[in-house]
């Protein structure tokens, strides 16, 4: 599937061959050494290919996506991977597990819903963050958050409600509540 | 409506700067508000309404008790742009009716304790009777209310203050230089002013402010 071409070359990669078993090298002709074989590859100083496939369980730590301020959205946004939005969003967001951060030029009238969700810039619609809700100082948000733990910054403005959902039993089986506040907050008390 | 004493004839300050929240902040014995505490102790889940500036302080403490919060800071919502119309002299006013469409509107929650602090002290004349009518419509029976009224003695020029909660007797006041006292209201108008709740209760501070516990 992931044949490699003779000549192909792994720009900047300096990733040592890997040792495990089920890898796909750059050996010409030779791609895949099947499961179960243990023998590293005959060349043992061939460079990986960059076009290896990801394979789960692999830390393949992506880049945040990212959405510039010159960016307008009208509709439903949703993705699976962590998101940089600084545009203008008008309708829903939904990261489901992954993290939304509303940059300081981000404008959002839309509901959210991400495993966590920090804004910098404004937000007019109700935020769910299934773990955890930041408002930085320079925040304007007009809705309501139900998370289980927020972080709000000295200066920053909320309208709405805070409804903090309990988390899941601990160890002793009493539900938790869980509360932080950052620094900022902190340090004018 | 009761003709409340206005002694000082002002309006806030258009065009200053927004809030400093990085000025210092007071430390203060309240009686009214270790009264108003024995309420949120009492048990968890109470619906809070915090009528004042948005304070990380009070939303840390209030959700640690086990509290939903809500948050309106009316004051600052009173000057929205949007929501002022030209008045029969000329001059700008809020338009009363737009205003509470567009706040304090909750769909159906009926709220256990409500945080005035002092803002009746400093929104428009117009906003005053019917806020606490609102509010009296969205107070469970047997909520209550604190709120802090300044007495004469406090001038004109007495300071429009966040009220951050620090303890269960004590918060921290922080001055926010937007906003101007609008009138100073004497205990007969505070009882007029809140006629339809169940009772009140004075606390007479040092500071020149009366802390009044209003039961619905």
């Amino acid at each position: 599937m992931w044949k490699a071409r003779p000549d192909e070359k792994s720009p900047g990669s300096a990733a040592p061959a890997p040792s495990t078993t089920n890898t796909t090298t750059t050996m010409p002709t030779t791609t895949v050494v099947s499961a179960g074989n243990t023998a590293a590859p005959t060349a043992p100083a061939a460079p990986r290919s960059n076009f290896a496939p990801q394979r789960p369980g692999e830390n393949f730590r992506a880049e945040v996506a990212h959405i510039g301020k010159s960016v307008l959205i009208k509709g439903e946004l949703s993705g699976s991977e962590d998101l940089y939005l600084d545009g203008e969003v008008e309708g829903s967001v939904d990261l489901k597990q992954h993290s939304l951060t509303v940059g300081p030029h981000g404008r959002i009238r839309a509901n959210i819903r991400a495993r966590e969700v920090i804004v910098h810039g404004k937000v007019d619609g109700n935020i769910t963050g299934d773990e955890k809700v930041e408002l930085k100082k320079s925040a304007v948000l007009t809705g309501d958050i139900t998370t289980q733990r927020i972080m709000i910054e000295d200066g920053a403005f909320f309208k709405g409600a805070i409804d903090l959902l309990k988390e899941g039993k601990s160890q002793s089986g009493e539900h938790r509540r869980e509360l932080s506040f950052n620094a900022a907050a902190g340090s004018n008390s | 409506m009761p003709q409340f004493l206005k002694m000082f004839r002002s309006s806030t300050t258009a065009g200053t700067p927004a809030l400093a929240p990085s000025q210092e902040r007071v430390p203060r014995r309240s009686t009214g508000f270790q009264e108003f505490t024995k309420v949120l102790q009492a048990r968890e889940g109470l619906n809070v309404l915090d009528l004042g500036p948005t304070s990380p302080t009070n939303i840390h403490y209030l959700t640690s008790l086990g509290h939903k919060i809500y948050n309106v800071d009316v004051l600052l919502s009173s000057m929205d742009p949007a929501l002022l119309r030209p008045g029969e002299d000329g001059a700008a006013i809020v338009d009363v009716e737009r205003f509470f469409a567009e706040n304090l509107v909750f769909r159906g929650e009926q709220f256990d304790a409500v945080l005035l602090w002092s803002v009746a002290d400093y929104l428009p004349e117009s906003l005053v009777k019917p806020l606490v009518e609102r509010i009296h419509s969205v107070m469970q029976p047997g909520g209550m209310l604190l709120g802090f009224f300044h007495t004469k003695d406090a001038g004109p020029q007495a300071p429009y203050h966040r009220y951050h909660i620090a303890g269960a007797d004590t918060l921290e006041l922080q001055q926010v230089p937007r906003f101007r006292l609008q009138r100073v209201f004497n205990n007969r108008h505070i009882e007029n002013l809140f006629q339809n709740f169940k009772s009140l209760k004075f606390f007479l501070a040092r500071d020149h402010t009366r802390e009044v516990l209003v039961v619905r």
